[in-house]
Protein backbone atom coordinates (compact mmCIF):
# COMPACT_ATOMS: atom_id res chain seq x y z
CA UNK A 1 0.00 0.00 0.00
CA UNK A 2 2.68 2.32 1.29
CA UNK A 3 4.52 1.62 -2.70
CA UNK A 4 1.30 2.71 -3.82
CA UNK A 5 0.99 6.09 -2.39
CA UNK A 6 4.47 6.89 -3.31
CA UNK A 7 3.80 6.22 -6.65
CA UNK A 8 1.04 8.81 -7.02
CA UNK A 9 1.71 11.59 -9.35
CA UNK A 10 0.68 15.08 -8.47
CA UNK A 11 -2.83 15.59 -10.08
CA UNK A 12 -1.73 18.45 -12.32
CA UNK A 13 -1.47 16.79 -15.70
CA UNK A 14 -5.36 16.93 -16.31
CA UNK A 15 -5.59 14.07 -19.09
CA UNK A 16 -3.76 11.12 -17.19
CA UNK A 17 -6.78 8.61 -15.96
CA UNK A 18 -6.48 7.87 -12.29
CA UNK A 19 -9.09 5.24 -12.10
CA UNK A 20 -9.56 3.01 -15.02
CA UNK A 21 -11.90 0.19 -15.44
CA UNK A 22 -11.90 -2.60 -17.97
CA UNK A 23 -14.34 -5.36 -18.58
CA UNK A 24 -15.88 -4.86 -15.22
CA UNK A 25 -18.16 -7.79 -14.82
CA UNK A 26 -19.52 -8.47 -11.30
CA UNK A 27 -21.96 -11.27 -10.41
CA UNK A 28 -22.78 -12.24 -7.34
CA UNK A 29 -22.71 -16.24 -7.10
CA UNK A 30 -26.18 -17.87 -6.68
CA UNK A 31 -27.77 -15.32 -8.93
CA UNK A 32 -29.02 -15.63 -12.55
CA UNK A 33 -27.78 -12.16 -14.15
CA UNK A 34 -24.52 -10.42 -13.44
CA UNK A 35 -24.94 -7.03 -11.31
CA UNK A 36 -23.22 -5.44 -14.29
CA UNK A 37 -21.47 -6.42 -17.43
CA UNK A 38 -19.01 -4.57 -19.57
CA UNK A 39 -18.16 -1.82 -17.49
CA UNK A 40 -15.43 0.22 -19.27
CA UNK A 41 -14.85 3.51 -17.77
CA UNK A 42 -11.85 5.92 -17.41
CA UNK A 43 -12.12 8.88 -14.44
CA UNK A 44 -9.33 11.82 -15.33
CA UNK A 45 -7.15 14.01 -12.62
CA UNK A 46 -9.51 15.99 -10.79
CA UNK A 47 -12.88 14.99 -12.84
CA UNK A 48 -16.38 14.95 -11.03
CA UNK A 49 -18.42 12.10 -12.59
CA UNK A 50 -21.82 11.21 -11.84
CA UNK A 51 -23.06 7.90 -12.50
CA UNK A 52 -26.94 7.91 -12.92
CA UNK A 53 -29.81 5.57 -12.58
CA UNK A 54 -32.42 4.04 -11.02
CA UNK A 55 -32.86 2.69 -8.07
CA UNK A 56 -31.40 -1.22 -7.77
CA UNK A 57 -29.48 -1.13 -11.01
CA UNK A 58 -26.23 -1.73 -9.17
CA UNK A 59 -24.91 1.79 -9.20
CA UNK A 60 -23.25 0.89 -5.80
CA UNK A 61 -22.06 -2.25 -6.05
CA UNK A 62 -20.69 -0.97 -8.96
CA UNK A 63 -18.80 1.83 -6.78
CA UNK A 64 -17.97 -1.01 -4.21
CA UNK A 65 -16.05 -2.26 -6.83
CA UNK A 66 -14.62 0.96 -8.35
CA UNK A 67 -13.46 1.24 -4.72
CA UNK A 68 -11.50 -1.58 -3.83
CA UNK A 69 -14.54 -2.73 -1.68
CA UNK A 70 -15.37 -5.62 -3.59
CA UNK A 71 -13.25 -7.18 -6.29
CA UNK A 72 -14.99 -7.87 -9.41
CA UNK A 73 -16.10 -11.36 -11.19
CA UNK A 74 -13.94 -10.48 -14.22
CA UNK A 75 -12.52 -7.48 -15.28
CA UNK A 76 -10.07 -4.93 -13.63
CA UNK A 77 -9.98 -1.88 -11.70
CA UNK A 78 -6.43 -0.28 -11.58
CA UNK A 79 -5.47 3.44 -9.97
CA UNK A 80 -2.74 5.22 -11.64
CA UNK A 81 -1.77 2.16 -13.17
CA UNK A 82 -2.07 -0.58 -10.77
CA UNK A 83 -4.22 -3.35 -9.85
CA UNK A 84 -6.64 -2.51 -6.97
CA UNK A 85 -6.05 -4.45 -3.81
CA UNK A 86 -8.08 -3.50 -0.88
CA UNK A 87 -9.28 0.17 -0.52
CA UNK A 88 -5.58 2.51 -1.55
CA UNK A 89 -4.93 5.15 0.68
CA UNK A 90 -6.02 7.94 -1.28
CA UNK A 91 -9.52 6.73 -2.41
CA UNK A 92 -11.93 7.97 0.49
CA UNK A 93 -15.75 6.28 0.08
CA UNK A 94 -18.44 8.30 1.98
CA UNK A 95 -21.84 6.27 2.47
CA UNK A 96 -25.56 7.42 2.09
CA UNK A 97 -25.55 6.73 5.79
CA UNK A 98 -22.96 9.00 7.48
CA UNK A 99 -21.53 6.13 8.83
CA UNK A 100 -20.38 8.31 12.05
CA UNK A 101 -19.63 6.27 15.16
CA UNK A 102 -21.77 7.29 18.32
CA UNK A 103 -18.80 6.89 20.81
CA UNK A 104 -16.67 9.51 19.34
CA UNK A 105 -16.93 13.07 19.17
CA UNK A 106 -17.02 14.61 15.46
CA UNK A 107 -13.17 15.29 15.65
CA UNK A 108 -12.11 12.01 16.32
CA UNK A 109 -14.38 10.61 13.53
CA UNK A 110 -12.70 12.59 11.42
CA UNK A 111 -9.56 11.40 12.85
CA UNK A 112 -10.48 7.98 12.28
CA UNK A 113 -8.43 5.51 10.23
CA UNK A 114 -5.70 8.13 10.05
CA UNK A 115 -3.65 6.26 12.07
CA UNK A 116 -4.45 3.06 10.61
CA UNK A 117 -1.56 0.49 9.74
CA UNK A 118 -2.17 0.42 5.66
CA UNK A 119 -2.33 4.33 5.43
CA UNK A 120 0.52 6.23 4.76
CA UNK A 121 2.23 7.33 8.41
CA UNK A 122 1.84 10.59 9.58
CA UNK A 123 3.22 12.34 12.69
CA UNK A 124 0.63 13.42 15.35
CA UNK A 125 0.74 17.07 14.36
CA UNK A 126 0.01 16.28 10.65
CA UNK A 127 -2.72 14.20 11.75
CA UNK A 128 -4.34 17.56 13.57
CA UNK A 129 -3.78 19.60 10.87
CA UNK A 130 -5.72 17.59 8.53
CA UNK A 131 -8.22 17.42 10.73
CA UNK A 132 -8.29 20.82 11.31
CA UNK A 133 -8.47 21.88 7.77
CA UNK A 134 -11.34 19.06 6.63
CA UNK A 135 -13.24 20.28 9.22
CA UNK A 136 -12.65 23.72 9.00
CA UNK A 137 -13.62 22.82 5.25
CA UNK A 138 -16.96 21.83 5.74
CA UNK A 139 -17.74 24.43 8.02
CA UNK A 140 -18.25 22.34 11.37
CA UNK A 141 -15.42 23.70 13.27
CA UNK A 142 -17.75 25.46 16.22
CA UNK A 143 -19.26 21.64 16.41
CA UNK A 144 -15.78 20.14 16.35
CA UNK A 145 -16.42 18.58 20.07
CA UNK A 146 -20.03 17.52 19.43
CA UNK A 147 -21.02 13.58 19.13
CA UNK A 148 -22.69 12.41 16.30
CA UNK A 149 -26.03 11.81 18.52
CA UNK A 150 -26.14 15.94 18.75
CA UNK A 151 -25.60 16.29 14.83
CA UNK A 152 -28.52 17.20 12.49
CA UNK A 153 -28.40 14.71 9.02
CA UNK A 154 -26.54 17.37 7.44
CA UNK A 155 -23.52 18.06 9.74
CA UNK A 156 -23.47 14.09 9.89
CA UNK A 157 -22.89 14.38 6.12
CA UNK A 158 -20.66 16.97 6.58
CA UNK A 159 -18.65 15.26 9.00
CA UNK A 160 -18.63 11.88 7.23
CA UNK A 161 -17.09 14.23 3.96
CA UNK A 162 -14.65 15.61 6.23
CA UNK A 163 -13.65 11.97 7.16
CA UNK A 164 -12.60 11.62 3.53
CA UNK A 165 -11.00 14.78 2.86
CA UNK A 166 -8.78 14.27 6.20
CA UNK A 167 -7.19 11.48 3.73
CA UNK A 168 -5.95 13.85 1.19
CA UNK A 169 -7.89 11.42 -1.20
CA UNK A 170 -6.88 11.75 -4.73
CA UNK A 171 -10.06 10.65 -5.60
CA UNK A 172 -13.60 10.52 -3.95
CA UNK A 173 -16.58 7.99 -4.17
CA UNK A 174 -19.21 9.29 -3.36
CA UNK A 175 -22.43 6.48 -2.32
CA UNK A 176 -25.92 8.69 -2.62
CA UNK A 177 -24.42 10.74 0.52
CA UNK A 178 -26.97 12.93 -0.17
CA UNK A 179 -29.70 11.23 -0.55
CA UNK A 180 -31.31 11.30 2.72
CA UNK A 181 -31.23 14.73 3.04
CA UNK A 182 -34.03 17.10 2.58
CA UNK A 183 -33.97 19.51 -0.81
CA UNK A 184 -32.21 22.66 1.00
CA UNK A 185 -29.88 20.90 3.23
CA UNK A 186 -29.07 18.92 0.21
CA UNK A 187 -28.56 22.11 -2.19
CA UNK A 188 -26.27 23.27 0.25
CA UNK A 189 -24.12 19.84 0.37
CA UNK A 190 -24.19 19.91 -3.60
CA UNK A 191 -21.97 23.53 -3.32
CA UNK A 192 -20.16 21.97 -0.66
CA UNK A 193 -19.29 18.97 -2.77
CA UNK A 194 -18.13 21.74 -5.49
CA UNK A 195 -16.14 23.50 -3.06
CA UNK A 196 -14.00 20.33 -2.00
CA UNK A 197 -13.03 19.34 -5.45
CA UNK A 198 -11.71 22.18 -6.00
CA UNK A 199 -9.68 23.23 -3.26
CA UNK A 200 -8.82 19.37 -2.54
CA UNK A 201 -8.17 18.51 -6.49
CA UNK A 202 -9.60 16.02 -6.01
CA UNK A 203 -11.75 13.48 -8.69
CA UNK A 204 -14.51 12.31 -7.71
CA UNK A 205 -17.54 9.25 -8.82
CA UNK A 206 -21.10 10.48 -7.76
CA UNK A 207 -23.59 8.03 -7.03
CA UNK A 208 -26.95 9.18 -7.40
CA UNK A 209 -30.63 8.83 -8.62
CA UNK A 210 -30.76 12.25 -8.65
CA UNK A 211 -31.05 14.02 -12.40
CA UNK A 212 -30.92 17.62 -10.87
CA UNK A 213 -27.64 16.67 -8.54
CA UNK A 214 -25.98 14.84 -11.39
CA UNK A 215 -26.31 17.78 -13.45
CA UNK A 216 -25.21 20.53 -10.94
CA UNK A 217 -22.18 19.29 -9.96
CA UNK A 218 -20.58 16.90 -12.40
CA UNK A 219 -18.15 17.23 -15.54
CA UNK A 220 -19.71 14.22 -16.79
CA UNK A 221 -22.86 11.73 -16.86
CA UNK A 222 -22.91 8.09 -16.51
CA UNK A 223 -26.19 6.60 -17.30
CA UNK A 224 -26.59 2.84 -15.93
CA UNK A 225 -29.76 1.10 -17.08
CA UNK A 226 -30.91 -2.86 -17.54
CA UNK A 227 -30.04 -6.14 -16.23
CA UNK A 228 -27.37 -6.38 -15.87
CA UNK A 229 -26.55 -3.07 -16.03
CA UNK A 230 -24.82 -1.06 -18.54
CA UNK A 231 -23.73 2.30 -19.91
CA UNK A 232 -26.73 3.55 -21.40
CA UNK A 233 -25.76 7.11 -22.19
CA UNK A 234 -23.03 9.29 -21.55
CA UNK A 235 -22.89 13.44 -21.63
CA UNK A 236 -20.05 15.26 -20.93
CA UNK A 237 -21.12 19.08 -19.40
CA UNK A 238 -19.00 21.66 -19.93
CA UNK A 239 -20.46 24.16 -17.87
CA UNK A 240 -18.81 26.45 -15.30
CA UNK A 241 -20.51 26.16 -11.72
CA UNK A 242 -22.36 26.70 -9.97
CA UNK A 243 -24.56 26.20 -12.60
CA UNK A 244 -27.64 27.58 -11.48
CA UNK A 245 -27.98 30.55 -14.26
CA UNK A 246 -27.82 27.45 -16.96
CA UNK A 247 -30.78 26.00 -16.56
CA UNK A 248 -31.93 26.05 -20.22
CA UNK A 249 -28.92 23.83 -21.62
CA UNK A 250 -29.37 21.36 -18.46
CA UNK A 251 -32.99 21.60 -19.03
CA UNK A 252 -31.65 20.09 -22.38
CA UNK A 253 -29.55 17.51 -21.06
CA UNK A 254 -32.52 16.37 -18.61
CA UNK A 255 -34.99 15.73 -21.42
CA UNK A 256 -32.61 13.09 -23.25
CA UNK A 257 -31.56 11.89 -19.85
CA UNK A 258 -35.17 10.57 -19.49
CA UNK A 259 -35.94 9.65 -23.19
CA UNK A 260 -32.86 7.46 -22.65
CA UNK A 261 -33.85 5.81 -19.46
CA UNK A 262 -37.36 5.93 -21.02
CA UNK A 263 -36.84 3.76 -23.76
CA UNK A 264 -34.59 1.52 -21.53
CA UNK A 265 -37.53 0.93 -19.01
CA UNK A 266 -39.92 0.46 -22.00
CA UNK A 267 -37.65 -2.10 -23.87
CA UNK A 268 -37.50 -4.10 -20.23
CA UNK A 269 -40.92 -3.96 -19.93
CA UNK A 270 -41.64 -5.24 -23.76
CA UNK B 1 -30.64 -15.41 21.10
CA UNK B 2 -34.21 -16.13 21.26
CA UNK B 3 -34.88 -17.96 24.13
CA UNK B 4 -34.97 -15.83 27.74
CA UNK B 5 -33.76 -15.61 30.85
CA UNK B 6 -34.11 -14.40 34.31
CA UNK B 7 -33.60 -10.54 33.58
CA UNK B 8 -33.81 -10.03 30.35
CA UNK B 9 -35.88 -7.66 31.31
CA UNK B 10 -32.84 -5.73 32.37
CA UNK B 11 -31.74 -5.54 28.87
CA UNK B 12 -34.05 -3.19 28.14
CA UNK B 13 -31.82 -0.52 28.84
CA UNK B 14 -28.87 -2.37 26.66
CA UNK B 15 -27.93 0.66 23.95
CA UNK B 16 -31.00 1.41 21.47
CA UNK B 17 -30.14 -0.03 18.12
CA UNK B 18 -28.27 2.22 15.50
CA UNK B 19 -31.57 3.47 13.69
CA UNK B 20 -32.75 4.65 17.51
CA UNK B 21 -30.06 6.65 18.61
CA UNK B 22 -31.22 10.14 17.05
CA UNK B 23 -35.07 9.04 18.04
CA UNK B 24 -33.39 8.52 21.99
CA UNK B 25 -31.92 11.64 21.74
CA UNK B 26 -35.29 13.60 22.10
CA UNK B 27 -37.56 11.42 23.72
CA UNK B 28 -35.98 9.68 26.99
CA UNK B 29 -39.32 7.06 28.57
CA UNK B 30 -37.45 6.31 31.58
CA UNK B 31 -36.91 9.81 32.72
CA UNK B 32 -40.85 11.03 32.35
CA UNK B 33 -40.86 11.87 36.05
CA UNK B 34 -38.46 14.73 37.12
CA UNK B 35 -35.18 13.37 38.50
CA UNK B 36 -36.02 14.46 42.09
CA UNK B 37 -39.54 13.54 42.12
CA UNK B 38 -38.60 9.95 41.24
CA UNK B 39 -35.63 9.61 44.25
CA UNK B 40 -38.61 11.14 47.02
CA UNK B 41 -40.50 8.02 45.60
CA UNK B 42 -37.72 5.91 46.15
CA UNK B 43 -36.66 6.97 49.26
CA UNK B 44 -40.07 6.61 50.28
CA UNK B 45 -40.63 2.88 49.54
CA UNK B 46 -37.46 2.51 51.58
CA UNK B 47 -39.18 4.28 54.10
CA UNK B 48 -42.39 2.26 53.82
CA UNK B 49 -39.86 -1.13 53.68
CA UNK B 50 -37.95 0.06 57.40
CA UNK B 51 -41.42 0.95 59.03
CA UNK B 52 -42.48 -2.60 57.64
CA UNK B 53 -39.60 -4.03 59.55
CA UNK B 54 -39.55 -2.09 62.31
CA UNK B 55 -43.24 -3.08 62.90
CA UNK B 56 -42.62 -6.52 62.33
CA UNK B 57 -40.54 -6.95 64.71
CA UNK B 58 -40.23 -4.02 67.80
CA UNK B 59 -44.20 -3.23 67.46
CA UNK B 60 -46.17 -6.61 66.72
CA UNK B 61 -44.03 -9.39 68.32
CA UNK B 62 -43.99 -10.23 71.95
CA UNK B 63 -41.45 -8.27 74.09
CA UNK B 64 -40.01 -11.39 75.12
CA UNK B 65 -40.08 -12.91 71.49
CA UNK B 66 -37.37 -13.80 69.54
CA UNK B 67 -37.70 -12.05 66.57
CA UNK B 68 -36.98 -8.68 68.73
CA UNK B 69 -32.97 -9.50 68.27
CA UNK B 70 -33.74 -8.62 64.20
CA UNK B 71 -35.73 -5.42 64.85
CA UNK B 72 -33.92 -2.80 63.28
CA UNK B 73 -33.72 -0.90 66.34
CA UNK B 74 -31.04 -3.31 67.34
CA UNK B 75 -29.67 -4.16 64.05
CA UNK B 76 -29.20 -0.53 62.83
CA UNK B 77 -26.79 0.67 66.08
CA UNK B 78 -25.23 -2.65 65.85
CA UNK B 79 -24.21 -2.48 62.54
CA UNK B 80 -22.97 1.11 63.24
CA UNK B 81 -20.22 -0.50 65.91
CA UNK B 82 -19.69 -3.24 63.68
CA UNK B 83 -18.50 -0.62 60.58
CA UNK B 84 -15.78 1.02 63.23
CA UNK B 85 -14.55 -2.76 64.07
CA UNK B 86 -12.38 -4.32 62.06
CA UNK B 87 -14.11 -7.26 61.86
CA UNK B 88 -16.54 -7.22 59.71
CA UNK B 89 -14.74 -5.12 57.10
CA UNK B 90 -11.88 -7.56 56.72
CA UNK B 91 -15.18 -10.09 55.65
CA UNK B 92 -16.51 -7.75 53.57
CA UNK B 93 -12.98 -7.14 51.71
CA UNK B 94 -12.59 -10.77 51.57
CA UNK B 95 -16.05 -11.42 49.82
CA UNK B 96 -15.70 -8.05 47.56
CA UNK B 97 -12.55 -9.45 46.09
CA UNK B 98 -14.03 -12.84 45.58
CA UNK B 99 -17.09 -10.41 43.52
CA UNK B 100 -14.16 -8.75 41.79
CA UNK B 101 -12.24 -12.25 40.32
CA UNK B 102 -15.25 -14.18 39.86
CA UNK B 103 -16.46 -11.52 37.56
CA UNK B 104 -13.26 -11.07 35.83
CA UNK B 105 -13.00 -14.60 34.98
CA UNK B 106 -16.28 -14.17 33.62
CA UNK B 107 -15.35 -10.80 31.51
CA UNK B 108 -12.04 -12.81 30.09
CA UNK B 109 -14.14 -15.41 28.83
CA UNK B 110 -17.72 -14.48 28.31
CA UNK B 111 -16.49 -11.54 26.46
CA UNK B 112 -14.06 -13.02 23.56
CA UNK B 113 -16.99 -15.99 23.31
CA UNK B 114 -19.27 -13.55 23.04
CA UNK B 115 -17.53 -11.84 19.90
CA UNK B 116 -16.87 -15.33 18.09
CA UNK B 117 -21.02 -16.14 18.95
CA UNK B 118 -22.32 -12.98 17.81
CA UNK B 119 -19.95 -13.04 14.65
CA UNK B 120 -20.82 -16.46 13.34
CA UNK B 121 -24.32 -17.51 13.16
CA UNK B 122 -23.91 -21.29 12.82
CA UNK B 123 -21.70 -21.34 16.18
CA UNK B 124 -24.49 -19.48 17.77
CA UNK B 125 -26.50 -22.07 16.65
CA UNK B 126 -24.03 -24.90 17.65
CA UNK B 127 -23.96 -23.17 20.90
CA UNK B 128 -26.97 -22.23 22.13
CA UNK B 129 -28.86 -25.11 23.26
CA UNK B 130 -26.00 -26.37 24.71
CA UNK B 131 -25.03 -22.99 26.67
CA UNK B 132 -28.83 -23.02 27.93
CA UNK B 133 -28.22 -25.90 29.26
CA UNK B 134 -25.23 -24.99 31.73
CA UNK B 135 -26.99 -21.46 32.31
CA UNK B 136 -30.07 -23.51 34.08
CA UNK B 137 -27.28 -25.53 36.32
CA UNK B 138 -27.33 -23.73 39.77
CA UNK B 139 -23.23 -23.05 40.25
CA UNK B 140 -23.86 -23.77 43.51
CA UNK B 141 -24.44 -27.09 42.49
CA UNK B 142 -20.95 -28.03 41.02
CA UNK B 143 -19.81 -27.17 44.76
CA UNK B 144 -18.57 -30.16 45.57
CA UNK B 145 -17.11 -31.08 41.92
CA UNK B 146 -15.29 -27.56 41.91
CA UNK B 147 -13.99 -28.37 45.64
CA UNK B 148 -12.59 -31.82 44.12
CA UNK B 149 -10.98 -30.25 41.16
CA UNK B 150 -9.76 -26.79 42.69
CA UNK B 151 -9.06 -27.87 46.48
CA UNK B 152 -10.74 -26.15 49.27
CA UNK B 153 -10.64 -22.50 49.16
CA UNK B 154 -11.04 -19.62 46.86
CA UNK B 155 -10.60 -21.07 44.10
CA UNK B 156 -13.93 -23.07 44.09
CA UNK B 157 -15.69 -19.49 44.80
CA UNK B 158 -13.91 -18.15 42.04
CA UNK B 159 -15.05 -21.25 39.88
CA UNK B 160 -18.84 -20.74 40.85
CA UNK B 161 -18.92 -17.17 40.60
CA UNK B 162 -17.03 -16.89 37.38
CA UNK B 163 -19.55 -19.80 36.04
CA UNK B 164 -23.17 -17.31 37.44
CA UNK B 165 -21.93 -14.38 35.82
CA UNK B 166 -20.24 -15.23 32.67
CA UNK B 167 -23.35 -15.87 30.65
CA UNK B 168 -25.07 -12.34 30.79
CA UNK B 169 -22.00 -11.61 29.63
CA UNK B 170 -21.61 -13.52 26.89
CA UNK B 171 -25.01 -13.09 25.55
CA UNK B 172 -24.88 -9.97 25.98
CA UNK B 173 -21.92 -9.42 23.82
CA UNK B 174 -22.84 -11.50 21.54
CA UNK B 175 -26.18 -9.40 20.77
CA UNK B 176 -24.09 -6.30 20.52
CA UNK B 177 -22.15 -7.68 17.95
CA UNK B 178 -25.22 -8.93 15.85
CA UNK B 179 -26.83 -5.50 16.71
CA UNK B 180 -23.22 -3.36 14.75
CA UNK B 181 -24.15 -1.18 12.22
CA UNK B 182 -22.68 -3.12 9.34
CA UNK B 183 -22.47 0.63 7.90
CA UNK B 184 -19.24 0.48 10.64
CA UNK B 185 -17.65 -2.80 9.16
CA UNK B 186 -18.05 -1.18 5.46
CA UNK B 187 -16.34 2.03 7.07
CA UNK B 188 -13.63 -0.15 8.34
CA UNK B 189 -12.97 -1.74 4.86
CA UNK B 190 -13.39 1.82 3.39
CA UNK B 191 -10.45 2.70 5.42
CA UNK B 192 -8.43 -0.58 4.70
CA UNK B 193 -8.38 -1.66 8.18
CA UNK B 194 -6.74 -4.39 9.60
CA UNK B 195 -9.02 -7.19 11.11
CA UNK B 196 -7.15 -6.21 14.78
CA UNK B 197 -8.49 -2.67 13.83
CA UNK B 198 -11.43 -3.60 13.11
CA UNK B 199 -12.13 -5.81 16.21
CA UNK B 200 -10.59 -2.76 18.30
CA UNK B 201 -11.45 0.59 16.89
CA UNK B 202 -15.09 -0.85 15.92
CA UNK B 203 -16.46 -3.64 16.66
CA UNK B 204 -14.98 -3.30 20.95
CA UNK B 205 -16.48 0.09 21.37
CA UNK B 206 -19.63 -0.80 19.56
CA UNK B 207 -20.09 -4.10 21.73
CA UNK B 208 -19.28 -2.44 24.95
CA UNK B 209 -22.57 -1.11 25.89
CA UNK B 210 -23.96 -4.52 25.70
CA UNK B 211 -21.11 -6.15 27.75
CA UNK B 212 -21.73 -3.12 30.28
CA UNK B 213 -25.30 -4.04 30.78
CA UNK B 214 -24.16 -7.69 30.75
CA UNK B 215 -21.74 -7.18 33.67
CA UNK B 216 -24.51 -5.44 35.47
CA UNK B 217 -26.59 -8.49 34.95
CA UNK B 218 -24.06 -10.60 36.20
CA UNK B 219 -23.16 -8.08 39.29
CA UNK B 220 -26.26 -8.67 40.19
CA UNK B 221 -26.22 -12.77 39.81
CA UNK B 222 -22.84 -12.82 41.66
CA UNK B 223 -23.92 -10.90 44.66
CA UNK B 224 -26.73 -13.46 44.78
CA UNK B 225 -24.45 -16.76 44.50
CA UNK B 226 -21.41 -15.12 46.72
CA UNK B 227 -23.27 -15.48 49.99
CA UNK B 228 -23.94 -18.98 49.56
CA UNK B 229 -20.85 -19.83 48.07
CA UNK B 230 -19.32 -18.24 51.04
CA UNK B 231 -21.17 -20.42 53.24
CA UNK B 232 -19.13 -23.69 52.78
CA UNK B 233 -15.79 -24.24 52.90
CA UNK B 234 -14.10 -21.19 53.67
CA UNK B 235 -13.32 -19.53 56.86
CA UNK B 236 -13.96 -15.18 55.75
CA UNK B 237 -16.36 -13.68 53.48
CA UNK B 238 -19.72 -12.48 54.28
CA UNK B 239 -21.27 -15.84 54.24
CA UNK B 240 -19.27 -17.49 56.72
CA UNK B 241 -19.44 -14.52 58.77
CA UNK B 242 -23.49 -14.93 58.97
CA UNK B 243 -22.92 -18.34 59.71
CA UNK B 244 -20.60 -17.94 62.38
CA UNK B 245 -23.00 -14.76 63.67
CA UNK B 246 -25.49 -17.39 63.58
CA UNK B 247 -22.98 -20.25 66.34
CA UNK B 248 -22.22 -17.38 68.40
CA UNK B 249 -25.69 -16.41 68.91
CA UNK B 250 -25.10 -13.18 68.03
CA UNK B 251 -28.46 -12.53 66.31
CA UNK B 252 -27.70 -8.92 66.18
CA UNK B 253 -24.89 -8.94 64.39
CA UNK B 254 -26.49 -11.27 62.24
CA UNK B 255 -29.18 -9.20 61.55
CA UNK B 256 -26.53 -6.11 60.84
CA UNK B 257 -24.64 -8.34 58.49
CA UNK B 258 -27.61 -9.48 56.36
CA UNK B 259 -28.83 -5.44 56.10
CA UNK B 260 -24.73 -5.14 54.91
CA UNK B 261 -25.52 -7.62 52.25
CA UNK B 262 -28.33 -5.51 51.67
CA UNK B 263 -26.55 -2.54 51.26
CA UNK B 264 -23.43 -3.19 49.31
CA UNK B 265 -25.50 -5.13 46.77
CA UNK B 266 -27.56 -1.59 46.36
CA UNK B 267 -24.01 0.26 45.96
CA UNK B 268 -22.48 -2.07 43.38
CA UNK B 269 -25.51 -2.25 41.06
CA UNK B 270 -25.38 1.76 41.28
CA UNK B 271 -22.40 1.42 40.40
CA UNK B 272 -22.72 -1.00 37.65
CA UNK B 273 -25.35 1.26 36.75
CA UNK B 274 -23.06 4.55 36.98
CA UNK B 275 -20.53 3.10 34.86
CA UNK B 276 -22.76 2.31 32.13
CA UNK B 277 -24.45 5.34 31.57
CA UNK B 278 -20.76 6.64 31.67
CA UNK B 279 -20.05 5.35 29.23
CA UNK B 280 -23.11 5.12 26.92
CA UNK B 281 -24.26 9.27 27.57
CA UNK B 282 -22.25 11.12 25.24
CA UNK B 283 -23.81 8.64 22.57
CA UNK B 284 -27.31 9.07 23.26
CA UNK B 285 -27.18 12.82 24.09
Amino acid sequence: MTALAQTISPASDRQVAVLEAAGVVLHYPGQLKPVVEAFDFELDAGETVSVLGPSGVGKSSLLRVLGGLQEPTDGTVTMNGKPLRGVPPRVSIAFQDASLLPWLSLEKNVAFGLNFKHQPHLTQEESKVRVDVAIREVGLTHARRYFPAQLSGGMAQRAALARCLARKPEILLLDEPFGALDEVTRTEMQHLLLKVVRDFHTAAILITHDIDEALLVSDRILLLGGTPARVIGEWRIDLPTPREDYIAELGAIRVEILSRLRGATLRRIN
Amino acid sequence: MSTSWPGDSLSGSAPPGPATFAARAGRKPWLTLPALTSSLLGIGGLIVLLLLWWLGTDVLASSQGFIRQFSPTTAIPELVTMLGQPDLLVHVLVSLRRVLIGLAFALLIGVPVGLAVGSYNRLNTATSPAFQFLRMISPLSWMPIAVMVFGVGDQPIYFMLAFAAVWPILLNTAEGVRRLQPSWLSLADSLAATRWETLWYVILPGVLGHVLTGLRLAVGIVWIVLVPCEMLGVSAGLGYFILDTRDRLAYSELMATVLMIGILGFLLDAGARMLYQAVTRSRTA
